[in-house]
């Protein structure tokens, strides 16, 4: 198949092109004919070596062919091509090749069978492979946003030494849980605050895996000689864990986060106390009486 | 799957099994591997290369890295010359060991990893197979 | 033979493990351990292991048996310093390290041993003061 190519490989490229710039996938705004030729003449050349060793497009003879396109499908993306304008640019090799198998093989049905199966199977590998990598590269953007996301949206506080709190907003993914905790982690360590408050009042919903998350983070907080108390648990969530059978041990949980600094604080042997009757809490002094507020 | 590196560590002595983990940090580190992932993958390989010399009567650990055409990894394989696993459903409980003690290795191992694998018959030694992905 | 060295620091012992250790090297901590509690009446001990990225389930056992033969002998033991990656591989091992007191550094061990021992001595009443 490989020296059938190479032998009207000339042929081929036209008709490719040509099927090409009527198809799909021809944005003559972004693209120039020539740009385009000599693309398609490069990939022609690597695939026609490649297939020198067999249609395993997995295998290492097609790493040069793999490479091309994800650079290729990597540069369409960028340039606003659609994943389908770019999956035509291999699709619409299939036309020129079955072609070309008709003409070679017109006396041999099996041959030309055997060989129009082969064509299908490796273009259709590699024009979902422009798709695959079409994919990964927009997955790589949405995973970048996650993390900056993340690092808005989870700041761990000092509510007083040696008490953390993490107040976690929004739906907890398996993934983004797990970077939390890793970070919650980290800085008991930094800070050397033995004692943790996990709020999760702004959670709407937590299903098993995240509540396995927090369990582990507990776990491996009190392995490094710290501990974590779990404030903030809406009604509906205590529900789904009840639901779920999720067991939280001797994990303490409390409805609010002003409850959970209490408990800490205790831990701590600390405790709060009045040092003044009981004012309201401004800052400014207090008015003067109305006479002295007439005076010139 | 294309092997981008490989190399082979012997495991005879208790100081081959700090060998296996160190080879394996390192090739972690190469690849970028996050701190927590790179400890869960040297963990897992302290307790394959272990299992290999105090059950296997030694072995051999093979550390390649690894690429899918998508990401990077690291495939650690260990195979002993030991009695093989009769049970291989009991070896991977917890708790199971048949010499006493806690028997967390397999199992253990097979937690730490994305993927794991292990071949085994009574009287043909045991190959077990882990990777971690990026 | 390579050993990990103990320290005493008045009733304290005091051990910084900052190698890989192999399994033999760990078995001779045990031991040296557990004869220098014996030998220098330690109440406490303080097993460091910040420097450490790696703890495997041998690992772990050993320093739960050192704890608990520790306790036997009438002396404290607790672990400091332990590393999240290390935690975090721990929990996903299904090693609970049980009886094994743990505190995030050296400060926190010694404030922990020394309230111990404390409540001890009012408890007990100590023949030696």
């Amino acid at each position: 198949m490989s020296e059938t190519i190479r032998a009207h490989e000339k042929a081929v490229l036209e008709e490719w092109l040509d099927a090409q710039v009527s198809g799909r996938g021809m944005r003559s705004e972004l693209l120039s004919r020539q740009e385009l030729h000599d693309q398609s003449r490069s990939f022609l050349d690597a695939l026609a070596s490649a297939m020198a060793t067999g249609v395993d497009v997995h295998s290492p003879s097609f790493i040069p062919v793999r490479q091309m396109l994800e650079e290729l499908s990597a540069a369409r993306a960028r340039q606003g091509y659609t994943p389908t304008e770019t999956a035509t640019f291999v699709f619409s090799m299939k036309q020129p090749l079955f072609a070309l198998i008709r003409r070679v093989f017109k006396d041999d049905p099996a041959a030309l069978a055997e060989s129009a199966w082969e064509v299908t199977r490796l273009l259709d590998s590699l024009g979902l492979f422009t798709m695959e990598v079409y994919q990964k590269g927009r997955e790589q953007v949405i995973i970048r946003q996650q993390e900056e996301m993340l690092e808005l949206s989870t700041p761990v506080i000092t509510l007083w030494k040696g008490i953390l709190a993490l107040p976690m907003i929004g739906t907890l993914d398996s993934s983004r849980t797990q970077v939390v905790m890793e970070t919650l982690l980290q800085r008991i360590v930094e800070t050397g605050a033995p004692l943790a408050i996990i709020d999760i009042t702004g959670v709407p919903t937590v299903d098993t895996l995240t509540a396995q998350h927090l369990l582990k983070t507990v776990a491996a907080a009190r392995l490094m000689g710290a501990d974590c108390i779990i404030s903030g648990i809406r009604p509906q969530i205590a529900q789904t864990i009840v639901h779920l059978g999720v067991d939280l041990g001797d994990v303490i949980t409390k409805a609010s986060l002003a409850d959970a600094f209490a408990v800490a604080l205790k831990r701590l042997g600390l405790g709060v106390q009045r040092t003044r009757p009981e004012q309201n809490a401004q800052a400014s002094a207090p008015p003067k009486r109305s006479g002295q507020a007439e005076e010139a | 799957m294309a092997t981008l590196h490989s190399e082979d560590q012997a495991i005879e002595t208790s100081e081959d099994v700090v060998h296996v983990r160190q080879r394996v940090r390192a090739r972690a580190v190469e690849i970028g591997l996050s701190l927590v992932d790179q400890t869960k993958l040297v963990t897992a390989a302290s307790e394959l290369a272990r299992n290999a010399l105090e059950h296997g009567g030694g072995g051999i650990a093979r550390i390649e890295v690894v690429n899918d055409g998508h990401r990077r990894g690291i495939r650690l394989t260990v195979e002993d010359r030991g009695p093989g696993i009769a049970d291989i459903q009991l070896a991977l409980k917890d708790g199971y060991s048949s010499r006493g003690g806690l028997g967390l290795g397999l199992g253990g191992a097979k937690r730490l990893a994305n993927e794991f694998d292990v071949q085994s018959r009574p009287g043909e030694g045991t190959t077990v197979t882990i990777a971690r992905w990026r | 033979m390579e050993r990990i060295p103990i320290l005493k620091m008045g009733r304290y012992l005091l051990v910084t493990i900052q190698v890989d250790m192999h399994d033999r090297l760990a078995l001779t901590l045990q031991d040296d351990l557990t004869e220098r509690i014996v030998r220098d009446a330690a109440k406490a001990v303080l097993i460091d292991i910040s420097a450490l990225e790696m703890v495997d389930s041998f690992i772990g056992r050993t320093i739960a048996n050192i704890a608990a033969m520790s306790s036997v002998l009438d002396a404290e033991t607790v672990v400091v310093g332990m590393q999240p990656a290390v935690a975090i591989t721990l929990v996903e091992l299904g090693l609970p390290l049980k009886g094994v007191r743990t505190a995030l550094s050296v400060e926190h061990g010694m404030a922990v041993l020394k309230a111990r021992l404390l409540s001890d001595d009012e408890r007990h009443g100590d023949a030696t003061q």
